[in-house]
């Protein structure tokens, strides 16, 4: 069967049965491997991506509910990696092994565009659904936060920001 | 050099022996030495010896460095006189013709940050502009010498060589430059990535050198001058990750992420009972599913298993989906073992509380253990216990493979890539070196990804399909087809003297050995494993006994993050919080006291070795000093005497030694009137030595207090008639970030000891803290993990 989605502002048809989860269409059909596997059963938010602007888990999403629907994806969220969460991760340092993080930050986009400024409520509640086994969360919460900063700001200004060494492209 | 783990085995033919070196150089320098030891810092502690790698031995680097580049080896010897003749740098460092400077990352990633931290030493000694710096990831290749990442050892053991690697190159650019300038050697500097002639002014890039250097003598030792640390540019200061741009853009490729042209994808359905085999099976119904091509047996492990696969069915299709749906369709029929079909944990768990309760076999012994027991009026007996645990790494295990013709090549996230290349040549019957193997990154690796079985069904199947073929763990394939960190029953005494210090202590333990993995039917510790906790005990207590039962093992047993330090931390600082309680003082006064005054304990005095994580104790002494003095810091910084304990609130402490360094964490807990239990702070001080990157060691304490709270809460993975029972993180949680401590304060002692260890040291501190914070706050004490099994109201 085939299903047309919009994923990161582009048109794409797949064919592939209508139970396949939107990861596995993302992942292996379209090439977008930035969203991660980590359980298949809607326990980790590793495969977090939004769905209408809405944060979903792709791993028990069938790709027949996104038919016709504007999917983004890590590799989607800015055209030059300078989303305010992903300045703001990098800037806080966030990611050990880095697996869990672009779902981390595909759930805390999610939540800046309907709380601009979240307290730490707000964040437990949106993230908790995200597994860290590094064990990242004191950072993220703070980088969700510094994200709200800049997007205040008017930042993003294009790199990580602070004296900091090291960052590449 | 020697890691952690992989040397210390009972080692079968077919696993790698440890990897050495030659010693190359020892002459002294010239007069150009006399100056820079004037000038710059010495470092007198190197063994390493550097070498010019021609372009004829670089056939295994692969496309690391472009052509007609420079490449300059740095290899660390060990003790090993035998292997002396053979080269074998851990770090190759290139130039390329166009400037550009190129070092290999041996080590995996897997987190720690050790792929930017070990190249970083080399471009701070080296003096050049560490963004424009190219990391390539080496393969596995034993002449890199150990690349098993475990055991904490990577910044420990390479940093040496790391730094001689930069000064050696740097030394030959300048000479160059005084070559080409005709000036003396003396008066040229490399600084930040520019040869400097000041006199004249003259300047040259790197690239303008290459050539030049390419053909000079590689300097001696004691000719090198090396910077002092008030000149450090990178190191002890805040370096970004290597990775951490495409971490964020979602770029960064790991092993579930490898493809090949062409590729097949495999779910595999595997004995459900430990040593069984398949009886008989049918895909019929496989076969009907859309997407599947074919299914494939694959045959299961001998004894000792170490890290064959473990057999099954495997269904191989077009996409990952198709192959798991495939999966689901398989009608296997067992030949279950019926020496582990029995196997349950609330048995196992009866059996090895036996096993502790009679004598076991002495692995330490001081003084007149049982007379001064007896004799003692203030005494205390206490049993504890901690389940088997998962690793369940935040990626599951996944590797592709494609055989052709005898060879086959890997991309996989692995510990070890050359115990990949071993038990893949084992498993295909061709040799380690015609296993190419490529480490991608991994999603977390906990000594999980240190076992290579996955690896092995990837190239056998490749072998079976002629087609590239990826293995897929799903989560369930994970959490039921681990190396479990062993199930511990620990049994306690103690008596406390007139004086209120300890005076006597009885330490038995019993668990499923890793020994087992590599002898089957092993049922005592390998001396890592008591080594972990159980003898190494720093008390001045004048009476002391460990032992270490049997326990026979009815799953594959592996090593998890700090090992056995987690349960014989567990037992031994929870008894040291009750006999505390039991002496009318508090853990730290009591810790301090039975401490005993600033020394090196020497355990040859109690018939036994300090295992000391294969590190000589002059090296590395079991210094209650440091220990001592962690504690009194982290009692202090979290305000530890003074708190309030008592209405649901309460304040835990605890201090070990692991990995060579010295932990102390305070664990704030909040238990409500349902019993939840929340933290809102932890407090960590961490000796370990020198720190080359502080963040990413901040970053493995925060993270090992998140890991600690997961294995003290939570953790548990148990068994019924010989199958294990959970499978995803609805029945095996790990901590979400409501569950964590909230806020986490590391402070990392400004130390001159030699660089110990990071990654693992601050989880054993944990679950002792959590459960000693839990009495504090509710008078329940906690004997058995995970803490949520006991009800706290
Ligand atoms: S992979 Fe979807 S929630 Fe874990
Ligand atoms: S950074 Fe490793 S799982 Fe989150």
């Amino acid at each position: 069967m085939a299903y047309t989605l919009k994923v990161n502002g582009q048109s794409k048809t797949v064919d592939v049965p209508a139970d396949t989860p939107l990861l596995w269409v993302l992942r292996e059909a379209l090439d977008l491997q930035g969203t991660k596997f980590g359980c298949g059963a809607a326990q980790c938010g590793a495969c977090t991506v939004h769905l209408n602007g809405v944060a979903i888990r792709s791993c028990v999403t069938p790709v027949v509910s996104a038919n016709g629907k504007a999917v983004t994806t890590i590799e989607g969220l800015s055209p030059d990696g300078t989303h305010p969460c992903q300045i703001a991760w990098q800037d806080v340092d966030v990611p050990q092994c880095g697996y869990c993080q672009a779902g981390q930050i595909m759930s805390a986009a999610a939540l800046l565009a309907k709380k601009p400024k979240p307290t730490d409520k707000d964040i437990d509640e949106a993230l908790n659904g995200n597994l860290c086994r590094c064990g990242t969360y004191v950072r993220i919460r703070a980088a969700v936060h510094k994200a709200a900063e800049l997007a205040a700001a008017g930042k993003p200004a294009g790199s990580p920001s602070g004296a900091r060494l090291g960052g590449r492209e | 050099m020697k890691c952690t783990f992989g040397t210390s085995f009972p080692a079968p033919e077919n696993l790698p022996a440890g990897a050495a070196g030659g010693i190359q150089q020892s002459s002294t320098g010239g007069s150009f030495a006399g100056l820079a030891a004037a000038v710059y810092a010495k470092r007198d502690d190197l063994k390493v010896s550097i070498e010019n790698v021609s372009v004829d031995r670089r056939g295994f680097l692969g496309t690391a460095f472009a052509a007609g580049a420079w490449v300059l080896g740095a290899n660390i010897l060990s003790g090993n006189a035998d292997a002396a003749a053979s080269w074998q740098p851990s770090v190759y460092l290139g130039f390329e013709p166009n400037g550009t400077v190129v070092i290999t990352a041996h080590r995996s990633e897997m987190g720690t940050g050790s792929r930017t931290s070990l190249p970083l030493v080399v471009a701070e000694e080296l003096d050049v502009d560490w963004t424009k710096v190219r990391v390539e990831q080496a393969i596995g290749d034993k002449r890199y010498g150990s690349q098993n990442t475990d055991g904490s050892c990577s910044v420990r053991d390479f940093v040496d060589a790391m730094h001689q690697a930069g000064a050696t190159a740097r030394f030959m650019l300048e000479r160059a430059a005084a070559q080409k300038w005709n000036v003396p050697a003396g008066e040229v500097t490399l600084t930040n990535g520019v040869v400097l002639h000041a006199a004249s002014k003259r300047r040259a890039t790197l690239g303008e050198l290459v050539s030049v250097a390419a053909t000079l003598p590689v300097p001696k030792r004691e000719e090198l001058r090396f910077k002092p640390p008030s000149e450090y540019r990178y190191i002890g200061k805040q370096v970004a990750i290597v990775d951490q741009h495409k971490i964020v853009t979602g770029a960064a490729i790991f092993g579930q992420d490898m493809r090949r042209p062409g590729m097949l994808y495999a779910s595999i359905e595997r004995p459900p009972v430990y040593d069984s085999r398949l009886r008989s099976s049918d895909d019929s119904e496989t076969l009907k599913v859309k997407g599947v091509r074919q299914t494939v047996q694959i045959p299961g492990f001998k004894q000792p298993h170490m890290f064959q696969q473990t057999g099954g069915v495997a269904v191989l299709a077009d996409s990952t989906w198709a192959a798991m749906q495939g999966r689901k369709k398989l009608k296997l029929d067992w030949e279950l073992n019926p020496e582990h079909v029995s196997y349950s944990s609330p048995a196992y768990k009866q059996e090895i509380f036996g096993s502790v309760h009679k004598p076991g076999k002495v692995v330490r012994n001081r003084g007149n253990f049982d007379g001064a027991f007896a004799g003692v009026s203030r005494k205390l007996e206490a049993d504890y216990y901690a389940p088997m645990l998962a690793h369940a790494p935040m990626e599951p295990p996944a590797a592709v493979a494609e055989y052709k013709d005898g060879k086959v090549e890997v991309w996989a996230p692995v510990q070890d890539p050359q115990s990949v290349q071993q038990t893949v040549g084992a498993a295909l019957g061709v040799k380690p070196e015609d296993v190419t193997c490529n480490v991608t990154l991994l999603g977390g690796g906990f000594g999980r990804k240190s076992k290579p079985d996955f690896v092995a069904e990837a190239a056998l199947l490749s072998k079976a399909t002629g087609k590239p073929v990826k293995v897929v763990f799903s989560r369930e394939d994970d959490i039921r087809n681990d190396f479990y960190h062993a199930v511990a029953a620990m049994h306690m005494k103690g008596g406390i003297d007139a004086a209120g210090k300890l005076d006597s202590l009885l330490f038995r333990s019993a668990f499923p050995p890793i020994a087992s993995t590599f002898q089957a039917g092993a049922e005592y510790g390998l001396d890592l494993e008591t080594g972990m906790g159980l003898n190494e005990v720093l008390f001045d207590v004048p009476h002391m006994r460990s032992e270490n039962g049997p326990a026979k093992n009815h799953v594959r047993i592996g090593w998890l993050r700090a090992v056995c330090h987690n349960f014989h931390a567990f037992a031994l600082h929870s008894f040291m919080d009750e006999l505390a309680q039991l002496n009318g003082t508090n853990y730290v006064d009591f810790f301090l006291k039975s401490l005993g005054p600033d020394r090196h304990v020497d355990l040859t005095k109690d018939g036994t070795k300090a295992w000391n994580n294969d590190k000589s104790v002059d090296e590395f002494p079991l210094d209650t000093g440091r220990l001592r003095h962690v504690l009194e810091e982290c009692a202090a910084r979290s305000g530890y005497a003074k708190y309030t304990n008592g209405k649901g609130r309460g304040i835990g402490i605890a201090a070990h030694r692991s990995f060579l360094s010295y932990i102390a964490t305070a664990v704030e807990v909040h238990v409500d009137a349902k019993g939840g239990v929340t933290i809102p702070n932890v407090w960590t001080v961490a000796d370990i030595g020198k720190v080359v990157m502080p963040d990413r060691v901040r970053a493995q304490f925060e993270g090992a207090a998140v890991f600690g709270t997961s294995l003290a809460m939570m953790g548990e993975i148990t068994a019924e008639a010989g199958r294990i029972v959970q499978s995803n993180f609805h029945n095996y949680p790990v901590a979400r970030m409501k569950e964590s401590p909230r806020k986490i304060d590391v402070k990392i002692v400004d130390s001159k000891e030699r660089h110990a260890g990071a990654g693992e040291p601050g989880v054993p501190v944990m679950a002792p803290a959590i459960a000693a914070a839990i009495f504090a706050a509710t008078g329940k004490r906690v004997r058995e993990l995970p803490i949520k099994r006991t009800k706290l109201v």
